[in-house]
Protein backbone atom coordinates (compact mmCIF):
# COMPACT_ATOMS: atom_id res chain seq x y z
CA UNK A 1 0.00 0.00 0.00
CA UNK A 2 2.79 2.44 0.85
CA UNK A 3 4.79 1.72 -2.27
CA UNK A 4 5.47 4.54 -4.70
CA UNK A 5 2.47 4.88 -6.96
CA UNK A 6 2.41 6.24 -10.44
CA UNK A 7 0.81 9.66 -10.82
CA UNK A 8 -2.77 8.92 -11.75
CA UNK A 9 -4.47 11.29 -14.13
CA UNK A 10 -8.14 11.74 -13.37
CA UNK A 11 -11.01 13.85 -14.58
CA UNK A 12 -11.32 17.60 -13.99
CA UNK A 13 -13.27 19.30 -11.22
CA UNK A 14 -15.89 20.26 -13.79
CA UNK A 15 -16.30 16.63 -14.86
CA UNK A 16 -16.55 15.46 -11.24
CA UNK A 17 -19.42 17.96 -10.94
CA UNK A 18 -20.97 16.68 -14.17
CA UNK A 19 -20.82 13.10 -12.88
CA UNK A 20 -22.46 14.16 -9.61
CA UNK A 21 -25.22 15.94 -11.55
CA UNK A 22 -26.15 12.59 -13.12
CA UNK A 23 -26.93 11.26 -9.63
CA UNK A 24 -29.47 13.99 -8.95
CA UNK A 25 -33.03 13.17 -9.80
CA UNK A 26 -35.60 15.47 -11.32
CA UNK A 27 -38.26 16.67 -8.92
CA UNK A 28 -35.86 16.87 -5.98
CA UNK A 29 -34.41 19.54 -3.72
CA UNK A 30 -30.62 19.67 -3.41
CA UNK A 31 -28.06 21.62 -1.39
CA UNK A 32 -24.57 22.12 -2.80
CA UNK A 33 -21.61 22.72 -0.48
CA UNK A 34 -18.51 24.85 -1.01
CA UNK A 35 -15.85 23.91 -3.58
CA UNK A 36 -16.36 21.25 -6.27
CA UNK A 37 -20.02 20.77 -5.18
CA UNK A 38 -20.79 24.37 -6.16
CA UNK A 39 -19.76 23.52 -9.73
CA UNK A 40 -22.63 21.04 -9.97
CA UNK A 41 -24.95 24.02 -10.48
CA UNK A 42 -23.37 24.54 -13.92
CA UNK A 43 -24.66 21.14 -15.05
CA UNK A 44 -28.28 21.22 -13.87
CA UNK A 45 -29.51 24.37 -15.57
CA UNK A 46 -32.91 23.71 -17.09
CA UNK A 47 -33.50 20.57 -15.05
CA UNK A 48 -36.39 20.15 -12.64
CA UNK A 49 -34.18 20.45 -9.54
CA UNK A 50 -34.63 22.98 -6.74
CA UNK A 51 -31.36 24.31 -5.33
CA UNK A 52 -31.47 25.30 -1.68
CA UNK A 53 -28.93 27.78 -0.35
CA UNK A 54 -28.72 27.40 3.43
CA UNK A 55 -28.47 31.13 3.92
CA UNK A 56 -32.19 31.13 3.20
CA UNK A 57 -33.23 30.57 -0.39
CA UNK A 58 -34.96 28.02 -2.61
CA UNK A 59 -34.62 28.05 -6.39
CA UNK A 60 -31.24 29.71 -6.42
CA UNK A 61 -30.14 30.35 -9.99
CA UNK A 62 -26.82 30.60 -11.84
CA UNK A 63 -24.05 32.95 -10.74
CA UNK A 64 -24.76 36.62 -11.30
CA UNK A 65 -22.76 38.36 -13.99
CA UNK A 66 -21.25 41.80 -13.72
CA UNK A 67 -24.40 43.66 -14.73
CA UNK A 68 -26.88 41.89 -12.44
CA UNK A 69 -25.09 41.53 -9.10
CA UNK A 70 -27.35 42.21 -6.12
CA UNK A 71 -25.42 42.38 -2.86
CA UNK A 72 -28.46 41.07 -0.96
CA UNK A 73 -28.59 37.96 -3.14
CA UNK A 74 -25.75 35.55 -2.43
CA UNK A 75 -25.33 31.82 -2.02
CA UNK A 76 -23.93 30.17 1.11
CA UNK A 77 -20.38 30.69 -0.19
CA UNK A 78 -20.97 34.48 -0.42
CA UNK A 79 -21.06 34.42 -4.22
CA UNK A 80 -23.62 36.62 -6.01
CA UNK A 81 -26.29 34.45 -7.63
CA UNK A 82 -29.58 34.96 -9.45
CA UNK A 83 -33.18 33.86 -8.97
CA UNK A 84 -35.10 31.18 -10.82
CA UNK A 85 -38.90 31.09 -11.15
CA UNK A 86 -40.36 29.88 -7.86
CA UNK A 87 -37.66 31.58 -5.80
CA UNK A 88 -38.43 32.14 -2.14
CA UNK A 89 -36.50 33.48 0.84
CA UNK A 90 -36.65 32.59 4.51
CA UNK A 91 -34.70 33.01 7.73
CA UNK A 92 -31.73 30.94 8.86
CA UNK A 93 -33.87 29.30 11.51
CA UNK A 94 -36.34 28.12 8.90
CA UNK A 95 -33.55 27.11 6.54
CA UNK A 96 -32.05 24.70 9.06
CA UNK A 97 -35.42 23.46 10.22
CA UNK A 98 -35.92 22.54 6.56
CA UNK A 99 -32.52 20.84 6.41
CA UNK A 100 -32.88 18.84 9.63
CA UNK A 101 -36.53 18.23 8.81
CA UNK A 102 -35.53 16.03 5.89
CA UNK A 103 -36.50 18.25 2.96
CA UNK A 104 -33.11 17.99 1.24
CA UNK A 105 -33.29 14.97 -1.04
CA UNK A 106 -29.54 15.23 -1.52
CA UNK A 107 -26.59 17.23 -0.24
CA UNK A 108 -23.36 17.35 -2.23
CA UNK A 109 -20.46 18.08 0.10
CA UNK A 110 -16.71 18.30 -0.12
CA UNK A 111 -14.56 16.28 2.28
CA UNK A 112 -11.10 16.03 3.76
CA UNK A 113 -11.61 12.34 4.55
CA UNK A 114 -14.31 9.71 4.11
CA UNK A 115 -14.18 6.39 5.95
CA UNK A 116 -15.23 3.00 4.67
CA UNK A 117 -18.32 3.24 6.87
CA UNK A 118 -19.31 6.58 5.34
CA UNK A 119 -18.02 8.77 8.18
CA UNK A 120 -17.41 12.27 6.87
CA UNK A 121 -14.62 14.62 7.99
CA UNK A 122 -14.74 17.97 6.28
CA UNK A 123 -14.86 20.99 8.57
CA UNK A 124 -11.46 21.15 10.20
CA UNK A 125 -7.91 20.45 9.17
CA UNK A 126 -5.81 19.84 12.30
CA UNK A 127 -2.76 21.11 10.40
CA UNK A 128 -4.12 24.60 11.01
CA UNK A 129 -3.03 24.17 14.62
CA UNK A 130 -6.09 25.55 16.39
CA UNK A 131 -7.87 23.94 19.36
CA UNK A 132 -9.81 21.00 17.97
CA UNK A 133 -13.24 22.42 18.75
CA UNK A 134 -12.57 25.66 16.85
CA UNK A 135 -13.15 25.73 13.11
CA UNK A 136 -15.66 26.49 10.39
CA UNK A 137 -18.47 24.03 11.02
CA UNK A 138 -20.93 26.21 9.14
CA UNK A 139 -23.91 24.25 7.84
CA UNK A 140 -21.98 21.07 7.11
CA UNK A 141 -23.02 19.02 10.15
CA UNK A 142 -26.71 19.84 9.76
CA UNK A 143 -26.62 19.00 6.05
CA UNK A 144 -24.73 15.75 6.63
CA UNK A 145 -27.27 14.63 9.22
CA UNK A 146 -30.42 16.04 7.63
CA UNK A 147 -30.10 15.24 3.93
CA UNK A 148 -31.63 12.00 2.69
CA UNK A 149 -28.58 11.28 0.54
CA UNK A 150 -25.09 12.66 1.10
CA UNK A 151 -22.83 12.63 -1.95
CA UNK A 152 -19.18 13.55 -1.49
CA UNK A 153 -17.44 15.28 -4.41
CA UNK A 154 -13.69 15.65 -3.95
CA UNK A 155 -10.26 14.87 -5.26
CA UNK A 156 -9.27 11.29 -4.51
CA UNK A 157 -5.99 12.17 -2.77
CA UNK A 158 -4.59 15.26 -1.06
CA UNK A 159 -2.20 17.71 -2.72
CA UNK A 160 0.62 15.89 -0.93
CA UNK A 161 -0.52 12.51 -2.22
CA UNK A 162 -2.24 11.10 0.84
CA UNK A 163 -5.36 8.98 0.60
CA UNK A 164 -8.59 10.73 1.58
CA UNK A 165 -10.67 7.55 1.54
CA UNK A 166 -9.54 5.84 4.73
CA UNK A 167 -10.45 3.04 7.14
CA UNK A 168 -11.08 5.49 9.94
CA UNK A 169 -11.09 9.28 9.75
CA UNK A 170 -8.26 10.93 11.67
CA UNK A 171 -9.61 14.44 11.07
CA UNK A 172 -12.51 15.82 13.16
CA UNK A 173 -15.80 14.28 12.06
CA UNK A 174 -18.67 16.16 10.46
CA UNK A 175 -21.03 13.20 10.96
CA UNK A 176 -20.89 9.42 11.32
CA UNK A 177 -22.07 6.93 8.70
CA UNK A 178 -23.78 9.41 6.40
CA UNK A 179 -21.97 9.30 3.04
CA UNK A 180 -23.79 7.22 0.42
CA UNK A 181 -21.70 7.91 -2.69
CA UNK A 182 -18.18 9.23 -3.34
CA UNK A 183 -17.34 10.85 -6.66
CA UNK A 184 -13.68 11.76 -7.20
CA UNK A 185 -11.35 12.60 -10.05
CA UNK A 186 -10.43 8.90 -10.19
CA UNK A 187 -13.53 6.92 -9.34
CA UNK A 188 -17.16 6.56 -8.32
CA UNK A 189 -17.54 4.54 -5.14
CA UNK A 190 -20.72 3.34 -3.47
CA UNK A 191 -20.74 3.17 0.33
CA UNK A 192 -22.59 0.00 1.35
CA UNK A 193 -23.01 -1.98 4.59
CA UNK A 194 -20.58 -4.54 3.13
CA UNK A 195 -17.94 -1.95 2.34
CA UNK A 196 -16.88 0.39 -0.43
CA UNK A 197 -17.92 -0.80 -3.89
CA UNK A 198 -15.94 0.52 -6.84
CA UNK A 199 -18.49 1.29 -9.54
CA UNK A 200 -16.60 3.38 -12.08
CA UNK A 201 -13.03 4.43 -12.83
CA UNK A 202 -11.67 7.41 -14.75
CA UNK A 203 -10.71 6.79 -18.39
CA UNK A 204 -7.43 4.92 -18.68
CA UNK A 205 -7.37 3.72 -15.07
CA UNK A 206 -7.80 0.26 -13.64
CA UNK A 207 -9.37 -0.92 -10.39
CA UNK A 208 -5.83 -1.61 -9.13
CA UNK A 209 -4.85 2.00 -9.82
CA UNK A 210 -7.74 3.26 -7.71
CA UNK A 211 -7.05 0.71 -4.97
CA UNK A 212 -3.43 1.90 -4.78
CA UNK A 213 -4.58 5.32 -3.53
CA UNK A 214 -7.51 4.08 -1.42
CA UNK A 215 -6.87 2.76 2.11
CA UNK A 216 -9.83 0.38 2.63
CA UNK A 217 -10.10 -2.73 0.47
CA UNK A 218 -12.45 -1.97 -2.41
CA UNK A 219 -15.10 -4.40 -3.53
CA UNK A 220 -15.03 -4.40 -7.32
CA UNK A 221 -18.49 -4.15 -8.82
CA UNK A 222 -19.25 -6.88 -11.36
CA UNK A 223 -20.45 -4.02 -13.56
CA UNK A 224 -17.28 -1.95 -13.18
CA UNK A 225 -17.07 0.59 -15.97
CA UNK A 226 -15.41 3.77 -17.10
CA UNK A 227 -16.98 6.88 -15.51
CA UNK A 228 -20.41 7.37 -17.04
CA UNK A 229 -21.40 10.91 -17.88
CA UNK B 1 -44.80 54.31 19.71
CA UNK B 2 -41.77 55.76 17.94
CA UNK B 3 -38.61 53.66 18.27
CA UNK B 4 -36.44 55.68 15.92
CA UNK B 5 -33.08 56.79 17.32
CA UNK B 6 -31.23 59.77 15.85
CA UNK B 7 -27.96 57.93 15.18
CA UNK B 8 -26.22 54.59 15.47
CA UNK B 9 -24.10 56.07 18.26
CA UNK B 10 -27.20 57.01 20.25
CA UNK B 11 -28.68 53.57 19.63
CA UNK B 12 -25.70 51.73 21.17
CA UNK B 13 -24.79 54.30 23.85
CA UNK B 14 -26.12 52.35 26.86
CA UNK B 15 -24.47 49.00 26.10
CA UNK B 16 -22.55 48.15 29.28
CA UNK B 17 -19.31 46.29 29.79
CA UNK B 18 -19.91 42.54 29.83
CA UNK B 19 -22.95 42.64 27.53
CA UNK B 20 -23.74 39.84 25.10
CA UNK B 21 -24.68 41.00 21.60
CA UNK B 22 -26.03 38.95 18.71
CA UNK B 23 -24.96 40.37 15.34
CA UNK B 24 -26.88 39.32 12.23
CA UNK B 25 -25.49 38.83 8.74
CA UNK B 26 -24.56 35.88 6.56
CA UNK B 27 -21.05 36.86 5.58
CA UNK B 28 -21.67 40.21 3.83
CA UNK B 29 -25.45 39.96 3.39
CA UNK B 30 -27.49 41.84 5.98
CA UNK B 31 -24.57 42.66 8.24
CA UNK B 32 -25.26 45.76 10.37
CA UNK B 33 -21.81 47.26 9.83
CA UNK B 34 -22.70 50.81 11.04
CA UNK B 35 -23.82 49.41 14.42
CA UNK B 36 -20.60 47.39 14.75
CA UNK B 37 -18.59 50.51 13.96
CA UNK B 38 -20.59 52.47 16.54
CA UNK B 39 -19.91 49.78 19.14
CA UNK B 40 -16.19 50.06 18.42
CA UNK B 41 -16.41 53.85 18.99
CA UNK B 42 -18.52 53.39 22.11
CA UNK B 43 -15.88 51.17 23.70
CA UNK B 44 -17.80 48.74 25.95
CA UNK B 45 -15.47 45.97 27.13
CA UNK B 46 -15.68 42.25 27.98
CA UNK B 47 -18.28 41.71 25.29
CA UNK B 48 -19.67 38.38 24.14
CA UNK B 49 -20.39 38.58 20.42
CA UNK B 50 -22.80 36.05 18.93
CA UNK B 51 -22.24 36.16 15.17
CA UNK B 52 -21.83 33.69 12.32
CA UNK B 53 -18.26 34.74 11.67
CA UNK B 54 -15.56 36.95 13.14
CA UNK B 55 -13.92 38.14 9.97
CA UNK B 56 -14.90 36.64 6.61
CA UNK B 57 -17.17 39.13 4.89
CA UNK B 58 -17.29 41.24 8.06
CA UNK B 59 -13.85 42.74 8.61
CA UNK B 60 -15.24 45.58 10.76
CA UNK B 61 -16.08 43.22 13.59
CA UNK B 62 -12.37 42.63 14.09
CA UNK B 63 -12.01 46.22 15.29
CA UNK B 64 -13.59 44.95 18.51
CA UNK B 65 -10.65 42.56 18.83
CA UNK B 66 -8.09 45.30 18.14
CA UNK B 67 -9.81 47.49 20.77
CA UNK B 68 -9.68 44.67 23.36
CA UNK B 69 -13.47 44.81 23.64
CA UNK B 70 -14.09 41.15 22.86
CA UNK B 71 -14.10 38.56 25.64
CA UNK B 72 -15.93 35.75 23.92
CA UNK B 73 -17.24 34.80 20.49
CA UNK B 74 -20.13 32.39 19.87
CA UNK B 75 -20.17 31.54 16.20
CA UNK B 76 -20.47 28.88 13.49
CA UNK B 77 -17.99 29.92 10.77
CA UNK B 78 -15.44 32.05 12.61
CA UNK B 79 -12.35 31.80 10.44
CA UNK B 80 -11.11 32.76 7.01
CA UNK B 81 -11.08 29.66 4.79
CA UNK B 82 -7.47 30.22 3.84
CA UNK B 83 -5.16 29.26 6.71
CA UNK B 84 -2.47 31.69 5.53
CA UNK B 85 -4.97 34.54 5.30
CA UNK B 86 -6.51 33.71 8.66
CA UNK B 87 -3.13 33.62 10.40
CA UNK B 88 -2.76 37.35 9.71
CA UNK B 89 -6.20 38.32 11.00
CA UNK B 90 -6.72 39.92 14.45
CA UNK B 91 -9.45 37.51 15.57
CA UNK B 92 -7.55 34.33 14.72
CA UNK B 93 -4.39 35.74 16.30
CA UNK B 94 -6.35 36.54 19.48
CA UNK B 95 -7.72 32.99 19.51
CA UNK B 96 -4.24 31.50 19.13
CA UNK B 97 -2.95 33.75 21.91
CA UNK B 98 -5.77 32.61 24.18
CA UNK B 99 -7.08 36.16 24.49
CA UNK B 100 -10.65 35.35 23.40
CA UNK B 101 -12.89 32.47 24.32
CA UNK B 102 -14.64 30.80 21.40
CA UNK B 103 -17.67 28.52 21.20
CA UNK B 104 -18.43 27.08 17.76
CA UNK B 105 -21.78 25.49 16.98
CA UNK B 106 -23.17 23.93 13.81
CA UNK B 107 -25.06 26.65 11.96
CA UNK B 108 -28.46 25.07 12.50
CA UNK B 109 -27.80 24.64 16.21
CA UNK B 110 -26.46 28.18 16.49
CA UNK B 111 -29.63 29.72 15.08
CA UNK B 112 -31.99 27.31 16.84
CA UNK B 113 -30.45 28.26 20.22
CA UNK B 114 -31.50 31.83 19.45
CA UNK B 115 -34.90 30.78 18.14
CA UNK B 116 -35.52 28.77 21.31
CA UNK B 117 -34.65 31.77 23.49
CA UNK B 118 -37.07 33.97 21.58
CA UNK B 119 -39.77 31.32 21.84
CA UNK B 120 -39.46 30.85 25.60
CA UNK B 121 -37.89 27.41 25.44
CA UNK B 122 -35.03 26.18 27.61
CA UNK B 123 -33.44 24.18 24.82
CA UNK B 124 -33.99 21.41 22.30
CA UNK B 125 -32.68 18.03 21.18
CA UNK B 126 -30.93 17.94 17.82
CA UNK B 127 -29.35 15.06 15.90
CA UNK B 128 -26.67 17.42 14.57
CA UNK B 129 -23.22 16.95 16.07
CA UNK B 130 -23.70 13.45 17.49
CA UNK B 131 -20.40 11.56 17.27
CA UNK B 132 -18.38 14.77 16.78
CA UNK B 133 -16.49 17.18 19.06
CA UNK B 134 -19.74 19.15 19.30
CA UNK B 135 -21.25 16.53 21.62
CA UNK B 136 -18.65 17.05 24.35
CA UNK B 137 -20.15 17.85 27.72
CA UNK B 138 -23.72 17.66 26.44
CA UNK B 139 -26.54 15.36 27.41
CA UNK B 140 -27.06 12.71 24.72
CA UNK B 141 -30.42 11.03 24.54
CA UNK B 142 -31.97 8.43 22.30
CA UNK B 143 -35.45 8.96 20.87
CA UNK B 144 -36.58 6.05 18.72
CA UNK B 145 -33.62 4.84 16.71
CA UNK B 146 -31.67 8.08 16.70
CA UNK B 147 -29.43 9.89 19.18
CA UNK B 148 -29.79 13.59 19.89
CA UNK B 149 -27.85 16.25 21.78
CA UNK B 150 -29.42 18.63 24.26
CA UNK B 151 -28.61 22.19 23.23
CA UNK B 152 -29.64 25.11 25.43
CA UNK B 153 -31.31 28.38 24.48
CA UNK B 154 -29.06 31.40 23.98
CA UNK B 155 -30.51 34.71 25.12
CA UNK B 156 -28.41 37.77 24.26
CA UNK B 157 -28.75 41.12 26.01
CA UNK B 158 -28.74 42.93 22.67
CA UNK B 159 -29.15 42.11 18.99
CA UNK B 160 -27.89 44.16 16.05
CA UNK B 161 -30.07 43.37 13.03
CA UNK B 162 -30.41 44.78 9.53
CA UNK B 163 -33.44 45.58 7.43
CA UNK B 164 -34.29 47.07 4.09
CA UNK B 165 -37.40 48.76 5.45
CA UNK B 166 -38.94 49.45 8.84
CA UNK B 167 -41.78 51.49 10.19
CA UNK B 168 -41.31 53.69 13.22
CA UNK B 169 -42.87 51.01 15.45
CA UNK B 170 -40.14 48.55 14.49
CA UNK B 171 -41.82 46.22 12.00
CA UNK B 172 -39.02 45.05 9.71
CA UNK B 173 -38.88 43.99 6.08
CA UNK B 174 -35.68 42.36 4.86
CA UNK B 175 -34.46 41.83 1.33
CA UNK B 176 -33.61 38.44 -0.20
CA UNK B 177 -30.76 36.56 1.53
CA UNK B 178 -30.10 39.57 3.78
CA UNK B 179 -32.89 38.21 6.00
CA UNK B 180 -30.83 35.30 7.40
CA UNK B 181 -30.44 35.51 11.20
CA UNK B 182 -32.48 38.71 11.67
CA UNK B 183 -35.81 37.15 12.78
CA UNK B 184 -34.28 34.72 15.28
CA UNK B 185 -31.79 37.21 16.74
CA UNK B 186 -34.40 39.95 17.06
CA UNK B 187 -36.75 37.64 18.95
CA UNK B 188 -34.01 36.25 21.18
CA UNK B 189 -32.49 39.49 22.49
CA UNK B 190 -33.77 41.64 25.32
CA UNK B 191 -33.02 44.82 23.32
CA UNK B 192 -32.92 44.63 19.52
CA UNK B 193 -31.42 47.49 17.54
CA UNK B 194 -32.30 47.49 13.84
CA UNK B 195 -30.13 49.29 11.29
CA UNK B 196 -32.56 50.15 8.51
CA UNK B 197 -32.14 51.55 5.02
CA UNK B 198 -35.61 53.07 4.74
CA UNK B 199 -37.88 54.16 7.62
CA UNK B 200 -41.57 54.74 6.91
CA UNK B 201 -44.69 55.64 8.89
CA UNK B 202 -46.73 52.87 10.57
CA UNK B 203 -49.41 51.60 8.23
CA UNK B 204 -47.21 51.97 5.16
CA UNK B 205 -45.67 48.49 5.06
CA UNK B 206 -47.64 45.61 3.60
CA UNK B 207 -48.79 43.87 6.82
CA UNK B 208 -48.69 40.39 5.29
CA UNK B 209 -45.05 40.92 4.29
CA UNK B 210 -43.43 41.73 7.66
CA UNK B 211 -40.42 39.52 8.41
CA UNK B 212 -39.79 40.72 11.98
CA UNK B 213 -42.86 41.83 13.98
CA UNK B 214 -42.41 45.10 15.89
CA UNK B 215 -42.63 43.59 19.36
CA UNK B 216 -39.16 42.08 18.84
CA UNK B 217 -37.54 45.41 17.94
CA UNK B 218 -36.81 48.10 20.53
CA UNK B 219 -34.73 50.59 18.54
CA UNK B 220 -34.65 51.60 14.88
CA UNK B 221 -31.94 53.68 13.28
CA UNK B 222 -31.52 54.86 9.70
CA UNK B 223 -28.37 53.85 7.86
CA UNK B 224 -27.26 54.40 4.29
CA UNK B 225 -27.37 51.40 2.01
CA UNK B 226 -23.77 50.29 1.60
CA UNK B 227 -22.41 49.40 -1.82
CA UNK B 228 -19.92 46.56 -2.01
CA UNK B 229 -19.07 43.37 -3.88
CA UNK B 230 -20.04 40.27 -1.88
CA UNK B 231 -16.98 38.13 -1.12
CA UNK B 232 -15.34 36.34 1.78
CA UNK B 233 -11.82 36.42 0.35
Amino acid sequence: MEKEVKKLKGISRELIALRVSRELEDGTCVNLGIGIPTLVSNWIEGRDIILQAENGMLNAGPFATEGNIDQDLINASCQPVTELPGVCYFSSGESFAMIRGGYMDAAVLGALQVSEKGDLAGWSNPARGLPEDIGNIGGSMDLAVGAKKVIVAMNHITNTGEAKIVKQCTYPLTAKEVVKLIVTDLAVIDVTPKGLVLLEVAPGLTAEDVQSVTKPKLIISPDLSEIQF
Amino acid sequence: MDKVYPSVDAAVADIPDGASIAVSGFFTAGTPIPLIQALARQGAKNLTIICMQLGPGNADIQQLVLNNQLKKAICNYPLYRSASRGANEPFEQAVRAGKVEVEVYPMGTFVEKLRAAGAGLAGFYTPTGVGTVVERGKEKRRFGDQEYLLELALKPDYAFVYAYQADRMGNLVCRKTARNYNPEMAAAARITIAAVENIVEPGTLEPDMIHVPCVYVQRVVKVDRPVYFPTID
